[in-house]
């Protein structure tokens, strides 16, 4: 179960996005809602990619999701797991997946949220098997 | 039957060098159109439209066509990846249409190998992308892209890795009979299985080559296609679409292929069924797998058991595919590949693949391009060519 550890390149921030690592930082996992259509959307925009709305306004969202799809990264220097996980709000997001025995990561896994330090002073959103 | 086109494909050339030491991409480019012009009976200065992607050298093809000295009224620049250069065959064929231009010059070379790129490198597009923060720290890169599609199209549909490998095989039937390909030996499933894991499930062999090279199609009206005689070949119909993350709601089983191919077949008025020779871009295996499903040679999720057992092998497969050896064994020139798949569906039409492989009688052939990342952000785009009598 022990990985060593990764290290996680910082994230590009921008004034549409600082929020939502603003958020990672406080150990919240950010989502975008937009209040004219009440779509989720992912990630996070100033204007509504569903309706072209400019009145959209944040959420934290459950962490909670399941596995979409996976690759296991065997000769990455660090050997990691590259995923998409459909979050319970219902987009699907990049992500890796931490605290994981490499040959039991399946499509469709439970998965929870929880965060990593990146280089420099920023937190990264990746996903553990869930209790 | 003779059916109506737009335009012509007068001309192809694939350049043979697989590793360009010695060449600037811009030389490389000039090469590829002259022997496409050369091919097509015609000359630099019958050129009045120029087509190339966002990565040939200079600002869209403002040096390219300086460099070459060419004298244009319409050009295109159109960058959707590896699929650039089947959008291209689409605009061409449009322009000409429209009467803005009567000969057009595509080309594309690239020399990653020459360069050192290595083939899983981090992707760089540029920190303006919006989307780069939420995935450039997760360390995607092009094999674990198409890995994910193929895991997930393994779950839905049980797909197997076996079954992926024989699209391969089949690429290394073909490549032995080309000279200038990379990979000249026949593999077999379980060498494809067994050789080493690249991003889980893919293995090393379920991916394309890295190559150098370039290519040239020459684009004419139907006017001076008669001029040149029955090598010309009808460009019947093309399609094209983008697909991508959808606001992250998205699926990585179909491709955009799902779009672009109803286009293209339409306008050309045939179906798959009439399809005698495909070129299916091969980034990786589930590349094609995905492919021939969302273009319809087959139903979604069965394109496993279509590529099983020969299928797409010349000579004795119904649906022959990349006789070249296509992307998995021939070459991938500037990591991009529809540029040679539309020339070896040309090679098809006018009878002049290697006689090993050549499809009898092939009337009607499709190219399909892919680029980006598959069903993410992605190209894609079809082509249906003719043979001149067709």
């Amino acid at each position: 179960m022990s990985q060593p550890e990764r290290i996680y390149a910082e994230p590009m921030i921008n004034m549409e996005t600082e929020t939502y690592w603003q958020g990672t930082k406080d150990g919240k996992l950010m989502l975008k809602k937009c209040n004219a259509c009440g779509e989720t959307h992912f990630y996070p925009r100033a204007i509504c990619p569903h309706c072209f709305s400019d009145d959209t306004g944040w959420y934290e969202a459950s962490g909670k999701g399941t596995i979409y799809t996976y690759s296991v990264m065997r000769r990455a220097e660090i050997p990691f797991v590259i995923a998409y996980v459909t979050l319970d709000e219902g987009v699907t997001m990049m992500t890796n997946i931490v605290e994981c025995d490499f040959d039991s990561v399946e499509v469709g896994q439970a998965v929870e949220v929880t965060f990593r330090p990146t280089e420099g002073d920023q937190a990264l959103p990746v996903f553990r098997p869930a209790n | 039957m003779s059916r109506s086109s737009k335009a012509y494909i007068a001309g192809v050339y694939e350049h043979p060098t697989r590793k360009a030491v010695d060449k600037t991409i811009a030389q490389l480019h000039t090469e590829v159109a002259i022997g496409a012009l050369k091919d097509a009976g015609l000359s630099k200065d019958d050129v009045d439209g120029y087509f190339c992607d966002g990565v040939a050298p200079g600002l869209g093809g403002l040096s390219m066509a300086e460099y070459m000295g060419l004298d244009l009224k319409y050009t295109d620049s159109t960058e959707t990846g590896g699929s650039s250069y089947v959008v291209h065959v689409g605009h061409a064929m449009n322009a000409i249409a429209a009467g803005k231009c009567s000969v057009a010059l595509i080309t594309l070379a690239g020399r990653p190998r020459a360069e050192g790129v290595k083939s899983l490198g981090a992707r760089s597009y540029g920190e303006d992308l919006p989307e780069l923060g939420f995935e450039a720290p997760y360390s995607p890169v092009v094999a674990n892209m198409y890995a994910m599609a193929a895991r997930r199209h393994m779950y839905e549909f049980g797909t197997t890795s076996e079954q992926l490998a024989w699209i391969k095989v089949a690429a290394s039937h073909h490549a032995q009979h080309n000279e200038h390909a990379m990979l000249r030996d026949v593999v077999t499933v379980e060498d494809v299985v067994n050789s080493p894991m690249v991003a889980d499930p893919l293995h090393r062999l379920d991916c394309c080559v890295v190559s150098d090279g370039g290519g040239a199609l020459i684009v004419v009206s139907p006017e001076i296609a008669k001029t040149l005689g029955d090598r010309c070949v009808k460009v019947l119909g093309q399609g094209e679409a983008i697909k991508h993350l959808n606001s992250g709601r998205f699926d990585l089983t179909h491709t955009g292929a799902v779009t672009s191919g109803p286009i293209a077949f339409a306008e050309a008025g045939v179906t798959p069924d009439d399809i005698d020779y495909a070129s299916i871009y091969d980034s990786f295996t589930i590349t094609v797998l995905e492919t021939l499903e969302d273009l319809g040679f087959c139903a979604k999720g069965d394109g496993g058991k279509f590529v099983s057992d020969g299928n797409l092998i010349s000579g004795s497969g119904k649906l022959p595919f990349n006789t070249d050896g296509g992307g998995l064994c021939n070459n991938h020139p500037g990591n991009r590949g529809s540029m040679t798949k539309v020339i070896e569906a040309v090679r098809q039409l006018r009878g002049e693949a290697h006689p090993a492989v050549q499809v009898p009688d092939c009337t009607l052939a499709l190219a399909h391009g892919t680029g980006g990342q598959i069903s993410t952000r992605m190209g894609s785009a079809t082509v249906i060519l003719g043979r001149n009598d067709a």
